[in-house]
């Protein structure tokens, strides 16, 4: 049996000191901002945050300086996203970007379209949204229709991606698209395609979710235009890319902290000497935190040792998002308090918004029963 | 891991494959001493470590202490190997020199007061321990105890006890144990590098390796069955229900792994009276989880006495709750959270 390799490690050095300038950095930029907007998390838009955060250094920190990048290592990144999480940092109109479109860019991206995109994210200037589910088509992405056809100096799309966060409020998207139809092999003909939101031929419609939110949008693409010079890699390599672009997506500390605020706010409501029963909840809870941050770091480890840790990274993601969703849960059945939405205290706000929002968290990314499988078939059993 | 902790390994897992059979396990629950075995341990320097050569010790580190434990957990060893490491370190901690043979150590249970009276040149123990793990059959007991205002260590020989035997849900000796002003072999003030509840956080140390090893089991043996029983036609590993389950069981062995892992690295940096914590409540709740699953996924036969999965799963039932179970340490854990106050919550953990 194939068993998983989560190894500790020491932070570096220089890790540690980039915790101290983000701390500082995020001390400065969010000084005032209530538990209840912290509570968004990466889930919050912030265009003029973003380009503070550029500004400093601290997006595409990984990257090549000659793209706008930094060259620092992989955890000198890492501790920065998870300061900004712990914070409750806006962080959203970079965090796609800086996360898997430039990584997928740097990879599979041609030097022009390396140069005129990653500087720009790197600036925190560039939203991206990842166009990849369809009506007909989420768990199942292979099955995707939304048609890419070959046509004078580019392609001609027509479809519909849907569940494409931040459509409205981004500059592009990372789109797959069939570039051909291969009867019984729905693997093949897909390609991924960097497409300009603002393109004709493009409508954007609001999905607005259980809470009211506008977060979610579906996107039509009708006979818009995408030029070849936007084709990202090779036309009908896109499921290989995509399932790399996945992986980034699925490894970081972002899978075990969305509640942390919910937390962070506990403790301070019950205050500093409280009953057993309150006592041993919190125990409890920071013993789970404790544990993901060391599977999270490690997981961080072996990405920047080069190796490929794509199963140790669906258990953070499986457990993670278990336990983040598990949070508003504890604190009903140790308070039994009502959770508000725009009036009670910042504690009560906090709550209101996590259960909320908590069943999306083992939904986005991959579900959690596509991620259990993918840890199933690393277990040899299918 | 380095090339002294794989072959550590290694000799684990070869003697325990070859020695630690169902027979053994059920001889030893019958109340039989693996003498045999035990001898094994101490010739391949299992026993002692991490314990400094000049003590008799191996002269490792916690992370090799760690390898067996977890080892012993995986295979069910019956024998008070974590008792020995940790009272041994007690003893090598206070500068008191370590028998060879098995120890165990005492008082185990949070609350339990056992006193040293100075007596002439030497000390005499009085008090009772219950639950002491082979209290009545270890060759010494290692106590915790005050003598004259000062929390000590000694060393008793075994056998002395008033004992009242008794056993866990695995049929491990759990003996309570009365000594009325018994001899003591020596004794000395509790050492400098030793937190006052070492014990505890020893005892609650080496049951999380070994629960992290007894889930290594539970996985590996509940993947082994599933695909080789067959039902409807075809493998119970091919069915979405058993997968989702074991994916399940395969993240609380992950995060178990991880917590001991942490809390021994953090033993050989110093102090781990936070990690030790973390450890036991998280390896304890993986536990309990991580029976559940791996009988659900065995049916029937995993419930019976003839399959081997319930030396491990009545292992871990009783291990979860001995040391302190996971409210003992969430509470103590959660007091030093909440006083140190919300925003100090990040800071803390990543300072460990």
């Amino acid at each position: 049996m194939p068993t998983f390799n989560f190894t500790l490690g020491e932070l570096p050095l220089e890790a540690q000191k980039v915790r101290e300038e983000i701390r500082d950095f995020l001390t400065r930029e969010l000084s005032g901002r209530s538990a209840s907007k912290r509570a968004l998390s990466w889930g919050g838009f912030d265009r003029e945050f973003s380009r503070k955060l550029g500004e400093a250094g601290f997006i595409g920190m990984t990257w090549p300086k000659k793209y706008g990048g930094h060259e620092r290592t992989a955890l000198e990144r890492y501790v920065v996203l998870e300061e900004s999480l712990a914070a409750g940092a806006p962080t959203s109109a970079h965090w796609v970007a800086d996360r898997q479109s430039g990584p997928l860019l740097l990879r599979f991206g041609t030097e022009e379209q390396r140069q005129r995109f990653l500087p720009r994210i790197a600036r925190g200037e560039l939203a991206f949204a990842i166009g990849m589910s369809e009506p007909d088509s989420g768990s199942d992405l292979a099955s995707i229709r939304t048609r890419a056809e070959r046509v004078e100096g580019g392609y001609r799309v027509n479809g519909t991606k849907i569940w494409t966060s931040n459509a409205h409020l981004s500059d592009y998207a990372i789109a797959l698209f069939r570039t051909k139809v291969v009867p019984d092999k729905k693997h093949e003909g897909l390609s991924q395609f960097l497409v300009d939101l603002k393109s004709e031929g493009i409508s954007i419609r609001p999905i607005i979710d259980l809470a009211g939110g506008h977060h979610f949008n579906e996107v039509h693409f009708q006979n818009c235009f995408v030029p070849d010079d936007m084709l990202v890699g090779k036309e009908g390599d896109g499921w290989k890319q995509v399932t790399t672009e996945l992986a980034f997506e699925r490894s970081g500390p972002e899978r075990y902290l969305s509640s942390i605020q919910l937390v962070i706010e506990l403790i301070r409501e019950v205050g500093k000497d409280p009953g057993e029963r309150t006592a041993a909840t919190i125990g409890r809870l920071t013993a789970h935190l404790a544990t993901l941050r060391q599977m999270s770091l490690s997981v961080a480890m072996m990405l920047q040792a080069g190796q490929n840790p794509n199963l140790e990274a669906a258990v953070v993601k499986d457990v993670g998002t278990s336990f983040e969703q598990e949070i508003p849960e504890v604190v009903h059945a140790l308070l039994g308090i009502e959770p508000h939405l725009a009036t009670g205290t910042q504690f009560e706000r906090t709550f209101g918004y996590l259960v909320e929002h908590a069943p999306s968290f083992s939904l986005r990314g991959g579900t959690r029963e596509v991620l259990r499988g993918i840890i199933a078939r690393g277990l040899g059993l299918r | 891991m380095n090339e002294t902790q794989t072959l550590l390994a290694d000799t684990c897992t070869r003697l325990f494959t070859a020695e630690v059979t169902p027979a053994l396990i059920e001889s030893a629950e019958k109340g039989t001493w693996p003498a045999a075995l035990w001898q094994q341990l101490e010739e391949n320097g299992l026993t002692l470590p991490q314990i400094p050569e000049a003590q008799g010790g191996a002269g490792g580190q916690w992370a090799d202490a760690q390898l067996v434990l977890s080892a012993t957990g995986r295979f069910a060893v019956p024998l008070p190997v974590a008792e020995t490491m940790i009272g041994a370190w007690l003893l090598s901690a206070s500068r008191l020199s370590v028998p060879m043979g098995p120890i165990t150590v005492a008082p185990v249970r949070h609350g339990e007061k056992l006193t040293l009276v100075r007596e002439g040149a030497s000390w005499k123990l009085s008090g009772a321990a219950v639950r002491v793990p082979w209290g009545a059959s270890a060759g010494h007991v290692v106590v915790v105890a005050e003598g004259e205002g000062k929390p000590m260590v000694a060393l008793i020989k075994g056998g002395i006890a008033k004992a009242e035997t008794d056993v866990n849900l695995a049929k491990e000796p759990r003996d309570t144990l009365t000594w009325s002003a018994a001899p003591v072999l020596a004794a000395a003030e509790t050492g400098h590098g030793l937190p006052e509840d070492a014990l505890m956080l020893g005892g609650a140390m080496a049951r999380s390796a070994q629960m992290a090893g007894g889930l290594e089991f539970l996985l590996a043996q509940s993947v082994k069955y599933v695909t080789e029983r067959v039902q409807f036609g075809r493998p119970l590993a091919s069915f979405q229900a058993i997968q989702q389950n074991l994916a399940l069981l395969a993240g609380h062995t992950a995060a178990a792994g991880m917590a001991a892992q942490n809390a021994f690295a953090a033993m050989d940096g110093g102090e781990a009276g936070f990690e030790i914590a973390v450890a036991k409540i998280r390896t304890g709740e993986a536990s309990g989880l991580g029976a559940g699953i791996a009988h659900q996924a065995h049916g029937a036969i995993g419930f019976t006495y003839e399959h081997t999965l319930h030396f491990v799963t009545r292992r871990l039932w009783s291990w979860r709750a001995e040391f302190g179970a996971e409210p003992y340490w969430a509470m103590k854990l959660g007091r030093d959270v909440a006083a140190r106050g919300a925003d100090a919550l990040w800071p803390y953990l990543t300072s460990r």
